[in-house]
C-alpha cells in the first residue's frame, strides 16, 4: 500500500495487520495506489512462482479487469434484483463512486442491458479541474497505457502519468479500468465528478440522516445522485455504498476535527 | 565528420554484433537513461561510449518504470524532472550525430503512443535509432507499432525471459528484428544477486532457436559475469551497473573496457 495511504487509512491497516497480513508501505513514485501498483507487479515479476499476483481494482491486464468485474458483479446482480422486489421495478438512475471502478463495473454490469437505466459514474473532482488536482480521468483524460490496459490516462503532452489528488485514497489513481472507458465512448454510462467538499458533505449528511458512516470514495457517489435527485424529483435512485467510513477516520478527524473542537472547549 | 550510415536499420544492429562475435568477443550493449544525471552532456556521452561499444541502447524515462529496480527508476523521475522527453531525445541525437554505433531506444509504450508510430519511426531515421525495446508491449498488441517501424527497416526487439514457455519463445525468437534480448532472471533491472546457475543452459536455449545474435541482459555488472556467459551468449546489456559510473561521475568508457577486456 502506498505509504500516503497506509496514513490516511491507517484503521483499516491496523485491521489487516490484526488479522495477521503483512502491509508493505510503498515508498517510491507518487505513495499512492498507483506506484503501490508499480511496486506489486515488480514484486510479482521478480518472483513469478512463488507470488500470487491479485490485483483489487478493474485495471491491470487482461484477464485482471474482466476477472474483478465478474466477482464485483455480485452486487449489481443482487441490488437488481432487490430493487425489483422492494418497488416493483428498476431504478431510473444509479450511481456508483469510480476510481479505477470496481464497484462500479460490479454495480454496472448486470444493468448495462438494461436500456431504461441511466447508469452514471461520479469521479474524484479534488480540489479544481486542473490537471494534477482531481483525478477525473474520464471527464479529462486522454487514451494512453498504463498497468498493462490501454484507456484513459491523465497524462502530459509526453505520455507521462501525472500525479493526481483526491481527499479518498481509493479515487487517487490516474487511469480507470477500460470497460468504463467503453462504456463512456458508445454513450452508456455517463460520468461525471464531484469535488471533495461535496463528497464530504454529502457524508455528513448520510451519517445525520442515516446513522451510516459511508467512505468517503462512496460518499462521492451520494454528492452526485443528491444533485441529479434535486433536478429530477420523483426518481428512483439506487446508489452503491461501497465502503465504510470507519477506515477514514485519521482524514474526517483531520477535516472536521470533531474530537479536538470539545478538548479545546472543555479547556477554555 | 563521419557520413550517416545507410542500409537497413535493424540489419545495421545485427552487423554490428555480428562484427564483434566473428572477431571472437562478446557485444557490449550498455544501456544509459537519456540526458542523466546531466541533461547537457547526453549526446557526447552516447557519442563517447558509441566508439567502444556495439550498439548504444538509450532508456526514455517514464513516469511509471514498472519492469525497472531502484536506480532506473531514480534516473527516470530525475531526467523527466529535468525535461527530458521522446521529442527532446530525437532531435538531440538528430542533431549530434553520426553515431560509431547504432541506437536503440528503450521505452515503454506510453510515451511512444503518445508520440505517434508512424511519426516516431520517420523521426528516428535521422536520430541514427536502429530499434525500438518496449518491456510493457506484449507480442499479440504490437501490430500497429511493428508496421510502422516495419516500414522504415526498423526494429522492434522482443525480450524473453527464463518464465517464457517454450511455444512462445519460438514465436518471440522468429518476430524479433535486430537481436534477442534475453532477460538473465526473472525479475526487474539491477538486481544485485548472482546470475541464476542455470541461465546458461536457458541461453543455449534460445541461442538453438534463432539466427540473430543473442544479448543477455538484467542484472549484468561484472566482468567474470561476462567472461561467464561468453560462451553462451553474442552479447552483453549493462545498464544499471553503468548509470550508477554515470552517477558517480566515473569514466563511462574505462568502466566498459574493464567490463569486456580484449
Amino acid at each position: 500500500m502506498g505509504a500516503v495511504d497506509v496514513q490516511r487509512q491507517a484503521p483499516n491497516v491496523e485491521r489487516m495487520v490484526q488479522l495477521g497480513a503483512e502491509v508493505v508501505p510503498v515508498k517510491s513514485g507518487d505513495r499512492t495506489l498507483r506506484a503501490a501498483i508499480d511496486e506489486a507487479f515488480r514484486d510479482w515479476v521478480s518472483d513469478p512462482d512463488g507470488s500470487y499476483y491479485l490485483l483489487g481494482s478493474a485495471v491491470g491486464p487482461h484477464p485482471y479487469p474482466l476477472l474483478v468485474r465478474e466477482l464485483q458483479s455480485v452486487i449489481g446482480r443482487e441490488a437488481r434484483a432487490q430493487f425489483i422486489e422492494r418497488t416493483g421495478g428498476l431504478p431510473d438512475a444509479v450511481f456508483a463512486c469510480v476510481g479505477g471502478g470496481s464497484n462500479a463495473i460490479g454495480l454496472f454490469h448486470p444493468l448495462v442491458a438494461d436500456e431504461t437505466v441511466d447508469l452514471i459514474g461520479i469521479e474524484a473532482g479534488g480540489r479544481s479541474a486542473r490537471l494534477g488536482d482531481n483525478s477525473a480521468t474520464l471527464a479529462t483524460g486522454r487514451p494512453g497505457v498504463l498497468h498493462g490496459s490501454y484507456s484513459l490516462l491523465l497524462q502530459d503532452d509526453n505520455g507521462q502519468v501525472q500525479e493526481t489528488h483526491s481527499i479518498s485514497a481509493g479515487l487517487d489513481y490516474p487511469g480507470v479500468g477500460p470497460e468504463h472507458a467503453l462504456l463512456q465512448a458508445i454513450g452508456r454510462v455517463s460520468y461525471e465528478s464531484v469535488t471533495d467538499d461535496e463528497a464530504l458533505d454529502a457524508l455528513r449528511e448520510c451519517c445525520r440522516a442515516e446513522g451510516i458512516l459511508p467512505a468517503i470514495e462512496s460518499a462521492h457517489a451520494l454528492a452526485g445522485a443528491r444533485r441529479w435527485a434535486q433536478a429530477n424529483a420523483g426518481k428512483k435512485v439506487l446508489i452503491g455504498l461501497s465502503g465504510r467510513g470507519d477506515k477514514d477516520m485519521p482524514t474526517l478527524s483531520q477535516v472536521f476535527a470533531g474530537a479536538q473542537k470539545i478538548l479545546d472547549g472543555a479547556a477554555a | 565528420m563521419t557520413t550517416r550510415p545507410t542500409g537497413v536499420p535493424h540489419e545495421r544492429i545485427t552487423a554490428a554484433i555480428r562484427q564483434t562475435t566473428e572477431a571472437g568477443r562478446t557485444a557490449l550493449v550498455p544501456y544509459l537513461t537519456a540526458g542523466y544525471p546531466a541533461k547537457d552532456q547526453f549526446t557526447a556521452t552516447v557519442k563517447a561510449i558509441a566508439t567502444e561499444v556495439d550498439v548504444v541502447e538509450i532508456g526514455v524515462p517514464f513516469s511509471d518504470p514498472m519492469a525497472d529496480g531502484v536506480t532506473i527508476q531514480r534516473a527516470s523521475h530525475s531526467a523527466i524532472a529535468a525535461g527530458v522527453s521522446l521529442r527532446w531525445i530525437l532531435s538531440e541525437l538528430t542533431n549530434a550525430g553520426p553515431f560509431d554505433a547504432p541506437l536503440v531506444l528503450m521505452s515503454y509504450l506510453n510515451p511512444l503512443l503518445n508520440f505517434g508510430y508512424r511519426e516516431l519511426a520517420e523521426a528516428a531515421i535521422p536520430a541514427g535509432v536502429c530499434g525500438f525495446i518496449v518491456p510493457d508491449l506484449p507480442i499479440e498488441e504490437s501490430a500497429d507499432l511493428r508496421a510502422a517501424l516495419d516500414a522504415r527497416g526498423l526494429a522492434l526487439i522482443q525480450l524473453v525471459t527464463p518464465a517464457t514457455p517454450p511455444e512462445r519463445l519460438s514465436m518471440l525468437c522468429t518476430a524479433s528484428r535486430g537481436f534477442i534480448y534475453a532477460v538473465t532472471v526473472t525479475g526487474i533491472t539491477g538486481g544485485a544477486r548472482e546470475l541464476p546457475a542455470e541461465v546458461t543452459g536457458y541461453l543455449d536455449r534460445v541461442r538453438s532457436l534463432t539466427r540473430l545474435p543473442v544479448c543477455a541482459g538484467f542484472g549484468v555488472r561484472r566482468a567474470e559475469q561476462v567472461q561467464k556467459l561468453a560462451p553462451h551468449t553474442d552479447g552483453v546489456v549493462v545498464g544499471s551497473a553503468l548509470v550508477e559510473q554515470l552517477e558517480a561521475g566515473a569514466d563511462p568508457v574505462a568502466f566498459l573496457r574493464e567490463l569486456r577486456p580484449l
